[in-house]
């Protein structure tokens, strides 16, 4: 019954209402970098250098944390420019969701995006399984690397940052052979893996993530029950896994909110639902319903631990000892929560 | 997923991880390396300390007034995305402000650094007297000339010209001890290719022996002979004649001519 997800929703309520978020959102990856290539193009110096460092109007400097981590764990001390720097980007995604860099800012996220939109027309299905775990130990490695060597070895592969960088200091036809490398990233994600770099992969996504984990800008499925089960949300979703708890976990007990940190808060479900059943919320909300008594409370932990088994561990604790952590963490937040829950449930 | 899924994936994953790692650790020893012909801004740390410290933000690079330094492209072999300048294209201008000192945020380029003489970027060195004019007996003298700490970096030491008999010959002279290696000298070198050029310190600087000592010097610090007095040398010479020492070798202690002129036609 459906060509492509948001079939239904452009149908019913015009192409632009299902777009909205898409359009924003590639207006702000297109307009950051216009602002970054604003200056090599056209002498408007704006902002200079790129996203591992930049200086805005020579008055706000800002950082990568996860590069200036890696510098530090090198052994070389800060500067207090790039220290604040990293400490005003922090705060930023802290704030509005880690991964709202991948979604709209990178730059590789333009590629992979186009990768999966063709995986879809093309109906490519054939998809590598690749643990989504993955990316945590790659950015254990690319954290261990300065540390044990004293090298920044990451950087000399990494695609994000050669992406960007190869953008604005030597425009598209100077950007030299990283383009290979994003035209990899790109063939990989098109007929090897479906997502396989920005969900399984990427360390600068992950990193990114874990700043990310108690943001206080949410998608939330406020109205799932109105949800058709038309699956859009799942089939244009660049996590799937972060929806499910949320919109159909209303039986188990679980509260509305997408709490995962792999959300990149991208807003595609919400373009995509003909039926309105997302939007934009601030605050986490609680993972739990009010309903549910204090004796689910096992059952519901034990419901969220299946529902979303593959949800990375915050906390960098070994996977073992997971399960155990994540539901004292629960019935914490469920007596801590239980003001702000009442006020979800008019939600 | 029971324990043993959960033990072998993690295994599978850790493996792969571990394979990946070694790979990125063998191509990030090659990687690393750079090449002798390209330099690093003014204040860079040591070159294994630079690739740790650096995040290849490219802000000295954008703050360079003069606009010669640039980021290593990943076919280039020079670690990827790192600033490096070709002293031939264009040397550092040492600005008194190091402006690209100022902008790196973090100490790759070491911001202790703030008198611009006192950087390291390398060391000139005539590699070629056999190109060189200077050494042909012509007058160049560009890089002297446009060394921004002439006389001290480089000098004109004054030779004979042997070739003909009659003419100085105009030697520069690196001194290592106040060049910065801005490369001012090899980008103004007017040969094809040039005879002085700027190279890392450590592969061209020589270093004396920890122990050893050179004797006049200790002798000038002593204010007189270490080991013994020093016994006046005692010539035995020909009666009538002496040595000497300025040249001219063994001859008559006497006048040439003595004022009666027929002893002069009468020696034997």
């Amino acid at each position: 019954m459906h060509d492509y997800p948001g079939q239904s929703a452009t149908a019913e309520q015009g192409w632009l209402k299902a777009h909205k978020w898409l359009i924003l959102r590639r207006t702000s990856q297109l307009g950051l970098l216009g602002l970054f290539l604003l200056g090599p193009i056209a002498g408007i110096w704006l902002v200079t250098g790129n996203l591992s460092a930049s200086m805005t109007l020579d008055a706000l400097p800002l950082t990568d944390p996860l590069l200036l981590a890696q510098s530090m764990l090198s052994g070389s001390l800060p500067v207090m420019s790039g220290l604040i720097g990293a400490l005003i980007v922090l705060a930023f995604y802290a704030l509005v969701g880690g991964r709202v860099f991948c979604s709209w800012v990178c730059p590789v996220n333009l590629v992979t995006d186009f990768a999966a939109e063709l995986r879809r027309r093309w109906a490519i299905r054939a998809s590598g399984r690749l643990s989504r775990q993955l990316r945590w130990w790659l950015l254990g490695l690319v954290l261990l690397f300065p540390l044990a060597t004293g090298l920044m070895a990451w950087e000399l592969v990494n695609p994000v940052t050669m992406m960007h960088r190869g953008l604005v200091f030597g425009g598209l036809w100077g950007m030299g052979l990283a383009w290979l490398v994003i035209a990899a990233v790109f063939l990989y994600d098109l007929f090897l893996v479906r997502r396989g770099w920005c969900r399984h992969l990427c360390p600068v996504g992950a990193f990114y993530g874990l700043i990310g984990a108690g943001a206080q800008i949410r998608v939330t499925a406020a109205r799932r029950e109105h949800c058709d089960d038309c699956m859009d949300c799942f089939e244009i979703c660049p996590e799937p896994q972060v929806i499910k708890p949320a919109l159909k976990g209303a039986s188990l007990g679980l509260g509305p909110v997408i709490r995962s940190q792999d959300c990149t808060n991208c807003g595609r479900c919400i373009d995509v639902c003909s039926k309105d059943v997302f939007r934009f919320r601030l605050g986490r909300g609680s993972a739990v319903l009010p309903a549910a008594p204090a004796s689910e409370t096992a059952a519901v932990t034990a419901a969220i631990r299946r529902s979303s088994s593959r949800q990375s561990n915050r906390s960098g604790n070994p996977p073992i000892s997971r399960s155990s952590n994540r539901s004292i963490h629960l019935t914490h937040s469920n007596a801590g929560n239980s003001a702000n829950a009442s006020t979800n449930a008019t939600h | 997923m029971n324990r043993r899924d959960f033990v072998l994936g993690s295994l599978r994953t850790a493996a792969g991880v571990g394979l990946l790692g070694l790979g990125l650790g063998l191509y990030s020893r090659q990687a690393s390396s750079l090449p002798a012909w390209a330099l690093r801004p003014p204040g860079a740390l040591d070159e294994d300390r630079f690739n740790g410290a650096c995040i290849r933000c490219g802000l000295c690079v954008r703050d360079c007034p003069f606009e010669m330094l640039h980021l290593a492209r990943l076919e280039q072999p020079i670690p990827t995305g790192t600033p490096y300048f070709i002293a031939r294209d264009a040397g550092c201008e040492m600005c008194e402000d190091i402006p690209c000192v100022v902008a790196c945020p973090t100490n790759a380029l070491d911001h202790a650094l703030t008198d611009i003489n006192d950087a390291d970027m390398g060391l000139a060195i005539v590699s070629d007297q056999e190109a060189c004019i200077a050494f042909q007996g012509l007058r160049c003298e560009v890089c002297y000339n446009i060394c921004p700490l002439r006389d001290d970096a480089i000098t004109l030491d004054l030779e004979q010209n042997l070739r003909s008999g009659k003419h100085a010959r105009f030697i520069p002279v690196v001194h290592s001890e106040h060049c910065t290696g801005c490369g001012k000298c090899e980008e103004a070198c007017i040969l094809d290719e040039a005879a002085i050029k700027v190279l890392p310190r450590h592969l061209i600087q020589g270093e004396l022996g920890k122990h050893y000592r050179l004797g006049w010097e200790q002798q000038q610090q002593a204010g007189g002979a270490l080991v013994a007095p020093d016994a006046e040398h005692r010539y035995n010479l020909p009666e009538g004649m002496r040595y000497e020492h300025g040249g001219e070798g063994l001859i008559e202690d006497s006048t040439p001519f003595p004022s009666n002129p027929l002893d002069t036609l009468n020696k034997p």
